[in-house]
Order: C-alpha cells, then sequence, then structure tokens
C-alpha cells in the first residue's frame, strides 16, 4: 500500500510584537523537519498574532502586528498571516484557535477533494489523506504548561492529542526534559515533534524593542519593510513598552471562568 | 580635544564571505551604532572585502560568487560596499596590505577632494599634535576618514597564533588604523588585550563591541544546510537566497560529487 503524505498546515500563535526573521525561521526549520521525516508534505504556513485583549506589557495594537506581519511575508509562498484570533473580542485559547483553522482546513480540503470525487466520502478519505494542523513553537512554549492557572488541562491534552506540536529548540533550553517531565506530554511524545536548531539564532522582539527605543539599528534582524513600518508608525517606545504595565495576562483571568 | 568634530571612520571586512550572512550584515551595523555612541564618530562608509581564490580555504567557492553574493546583499543598504580589490588578485593578500590598498584609496579620494591644499597643509603642520589620538600615532590628513578592520573576535584572538601573522602587521593594524571586534559567544576579547602587550598599549585603538543578540549565523552553517537541501531563508537576505546561493553553493561545495540542483 503506497502511502500518501499527510498534508500539513503549522499554526503559530504569539504576540509577534513585533514579528522577527527568527520566527519566520521556526517555519522554515519546522517545514525542512516535518517535509523530511517522509510522513507529512507542509503544504501550508499561519501566523496568528494574538488578540489586544491579551494583556502583556508593551503589546502595540493588532493592527499594526498584523501589518508588520503581513509586509514580512509578502514573499513567502506558503505563510501567511490571519486576523481571525485579533479581532476576536476577547483573548482566545490557544486550543479554540487551533480548532477554528483545522476546521477552515478540513473544508477546504473536503471541497478539493470533493471536486475530484464523485463517489462517497470513504473513497475521498483514500485517495487523500486527511489534512493536519499542528502548533508551531518555541522549546520556551512547553515550560508554560507549568505555569499555574495559565493552561486548562482538558486543552492540554488537546492540544498533544488531537493536534500535536512542533517544537523548535532555542539556545540552551531542553525540550525533552519539559516532555519527560509531563504525564500528558510524555503520553503523546510521538505527537510532538522537537527540532533542534543548530545555528543559535536569538533574535528576540523584546531585544528589537529594546534596540529600537534605544535608536539602534535593527537591521537583518526583522525585514526591511517592518523597519520602515515601524519608523513611519513610531512604533516601540518608552511608552508603547509601558502598555499594560502591572496588568495581569488575560488568560490567568479569564480560566477561572466558562468552559470551552 | 574637545569641540572637535566627530572623526569620520571607514570600517573594512576582510573575510571569505562564502556566503555572506545576516550576521555579517549585522556586524557593520553594530560597529557603526557602537562607534557613534561614543560620541566621537561619525561612520562614513562599510567595506565588504571578500578574499581571493588563492586563499585556498576548503569549500571556498569561486569569489566571483561571492563577490555578486555579497553585492545583492548589500543592494538594500546605504552605507555598506563590495569591493573586489582583495579578490581580483592572483595571490593571497595578507590582511594589513588589504587594509593598506583601502587607506591610500581613500587619501587619493580626499586628495581630489582638497581644494585649499595650500592653506590647511600649513595649517596641519602647526596642529600636527592635534590630529594625534592619546596613545596613537595614527596620521590623519585633514579629512581623511580614519579606516578601521571590522572583525569577529575570533580574528583578534587569531592574532596569538604562533606563525599566522607577522608582529609588525599586528603593530601597524592597531596602532596606525584602528581595530573595531564583534564579539562572538564564548570569547573573552578583553582578557585577550589585557594578556598581549602590544594591544594593551593600543587598547584605545581596539573597540570592542558586545553583540546584545547571539547570532551564531555561520557560512559553515549555511553551506551545510544548503547540501542538505535545507532552508537558509532568514538567515542571508532574500536578495542572495533568491538569485545565488541554492544554485552556486549547491555546486561548488566541500563534497566534489556527482549532485542534483538543489531545491530549498
Amino acid at each position: 500500500m503506497a502511502t500518501r503524505r499527510v498534508p500539513l498546515v503549522l499554526l503559530a500563535c504569539g504576540s509577534f510584537n513585533p514579528i522577527t526573521n527568527q520566527h519566520m525561521r521556526l517555519f522554515e526549520l519546522a517545514r525542512d523537519h516535518m517535509n523530511g521525516t517522509g510522513q507529512y508534505q507542509v503544504v501550508g504556513g499561519i501566523v496568528s498574532p494574538v488578540s489586544d485583549s491579551y494583556g502583556k506589557q508593551g503589546l502595540v495594537l493588532a493592527k499594526h502586528r498584523i501589518a508588520m506581519a503581513k509586509l514580512a511575508l509578502q514573499s513567502s509562498s506558503w505563510i501567511t498571516v490571519d486576523e481571525w484570533e485579533s479581532q476576536q473580542p476577547d483573548w482566545t485559547e490557544t486550543v479554540v484557535t487551533l480548532r477554528h483553522y483545522y476546521g477552515r482546513i478540513l473544508k477546504e480540503h473536503e471541497r478539493s477533494t470533493g471536486m475530484h470525487n464523485n463517489s462517497s466520502g470513504r473513497a475521498a478519505l483514500l485517495a487523500s489523506p486527511s489534512p493536519q494542523l499542528k502548533l508551531l513553537c518555541g522549546a520556551d512554549f512547553l515550560s508554560t504548561f507549568k505555569v499555574p492557572d495559565l493552561w486548562r488541562d482538558d486543552h492540554v491534552e488537546e492540544l498533544v492529542r488531537r493536534f500535536g506540536l512542533v517544537c523548535i529548540s532555542r539556545g540552551r533550553l531542553q525540550p525533552e526534559q519539559a516532555v519527560h517531565e509531563s504525564d500528558t506530554l510524555s503520553h503523546h511524545r510521538h505527537n510532538i515533534f522537537l527540532v533542534r536548531e543548530w545555528v543559535r539564532n536569538e533574535i528576540s522582539a523584546t531585544e528589537v524593542r529594546r534596540a529600537l527605543r534605544r535608536g539602534l539599528s535593527v537591521k537583518y534582524l526583522i525585514p526591511d519593510s517592518v523597519i520602515e513600518y515601524i519608523h513611519q508608525h513610531n512604533l516601540y517606545t518608552e511608552d508603547s513598552e509601558r502598555r499594560n504595565e502591572g496588568n495581569v495576562l488575560r488568560p490567568l483571568t479569564k480560566q477561572a471562568q466558562e468552559p470551552v | 580635544m574637545e569641540g572637535q568634530s566627530r572623526t569620520k571612520v571607514v570600517l573594512l571586512a576582510c573575510g571569505s564571505f562564502n556566503p555572506v550572512t545576516n550576521m555579517h550584515l549585522r556586524m557593520f551595523e553594530l560597529a557603526r551604532d557602537h562607534l557613534e555612541d561614543t560620541g566621537q564618530y561619525r561612520v562614513v562608509k562599510g567595506i565588504i572585502s571578500p578574499v581571493g581564490d588563492g586563499y585556498k580555504k576548503k569549500g571556498l567557492i569561486e569569489a566571483c560568487h561571492r563577490l555578486e553574493m555579497a553585492r545583492l546583499a548589500t543592494e538594500n543598504s546605504d552605507w555598506i560596499i563590495v569591493d573586489s580589490w582583495e579578490s581580483l588578485q592572483p595571490e593571497w593578500v595578507e590582511t594589513n596590505k588589504v587594509v593598506r590598498h583601502h587607506y591610500d584609496e581613500l587619501a587619493a579620494e580626499q586628495n581630489d577632494d582638497d581644494v585649499d591644499t595650500v592653506k590647511y597643509s600649513k595649517k596641519r603642520r602647526i596642529n600636527k599634535q592635534v590630529y594625534c589620538f592619546e596613545g596613537s600615532s595614527h596620521q590623519k590628513r585633514r579629512g581623511c576618514p580614519q579606516l578601521m578592520l571590522l572583525c569577529g573576535a575570533d580574528v583578534l584572538e587569531s592574532f596569538g597564533q604562533p606563525n599566522l601573522w607577522k608582529q609588525e602587521d599586528i603593530n601597524e593594524i592597531v596602532s596606525f588604523y584602528g581595530l573595531v571586534c564583534v564579539t562572538r559567544s564564548g570569547s573573552d576579547p578583553h582578557k585577550f588585550i589585557q594578556q598581549s602587550d602590544t594591544l594593551w598599549k593600543y587598547r584605545r585603538n581596539i573597540h570592542i563591541v558586545h553583540e546584545w543578540v547571539t547570532n551564531e549565523i555561520s557560512a559553515t552553517h549555511v553551506r551545510r544546510a544548503l547540501r542538505r537541501s535545507q532552508s537558509v531563508r532568514y538567515l542571508l537576505p532574500d536578495t542572495v537566497v533568491h538569485h545565488q546561493a541554492e544554485e552556486v553553493m549547491g555546486w561548488g561545495c566541500e563534497l566534489k560529487t556527482n549532485q542534483t540542483h538543489f531545491k530549498n
């Protein structure tokens, strides 16, 4: 039986405050790795900037973060920016975002296979494997599971069981350790893909913002088009960094409320 | 020296640039920020000088390609240029000769610009002392920019390797020109300077720039990724990735086997 590759879409959630070359590298590294397993064919990448209600310190308006991400990814043939999450009235749990995009991907897949197949759904399934959506993240993301009240247990379970993670190691962090230390993660380790980044490239958005505040160059760390945008709109000043100062991150207050 | 306007500086980086990466380009940006931050300097130009094929380093692809990639990479820079002189020389050229060549070029350019040479040369004789920096015997023609060698900490540390550099060449570089050294993680250039009497003597002419973003995009890694058909996007400027790197690096790399065209 010929095994056909599973079409795979990678979703990256985050502040993208601003988007950097490092963010975009994550996609490239993940695509190479997943294609390299022989089981997957990466067909798309989605950058999903978090909504303003996330409440993180220094977060500039979503419209700017979206615009910058679009500029940065203009020339990418497979990665797009999606505004859905940023347009939601409240901060959206990662799993909810995943469910939304997965729903879209499935519909799209059904539509395109429906075009080629007059027979039943079962035949269509055999002809073309169902696409998957996995969350793309850095290794530091794994350790957030340990932060009290930040994640719901059932969400972590759904994240790794139903979707899966592609996790790029950064600096000295050991993602294997985080997987090992969690029963849930460990149980679904076959669905957690750890990608080793051999080039230590620690372009953090925090550092980029710091440099911008101090009038230092960030050229070659973020695309030129994004630098231009930042200067045009005078983003990332001392004032912008103080935004949300003292606020509690929205996820920490929301989790106490209604189940999703 | 108070009230003196800023000294104009030109930064010169020698190296394989095999290929040029974002890290190389970052080095220039970091160096410029650092020097200008001291209030003493104004960086007016950056020069990338790829080494000639005579260097014969393993995996070194032809200079014409390395030059072209560097040019593409600096297309969108308003102050960094690529110079082919070194790469066109038939034999490998010692670094200080390259520096000397560029210094002579800058001085010649300056001569063309000088209008009132008589008046100013007189003033120069009287005020010669004013142009000397502490600890440095840098001789400067009026208005001629100071040429500094831009490098990573590994180059600074290579001064200590036996038989690699001539002592008088090291002296010339640190006393007459100047060194701007961008640290990569894992090295301690201050300690190295401390341990060398020559470097210590001219420490004020050696500018150590700390890289606040650990950025170890080595060209070796880039070549390896290309050999393995892995993505190098966002490690090099897009212009280089799209036009050159895949085709060029794929053919001319370390393993001279029959390789198919690399798809990225």
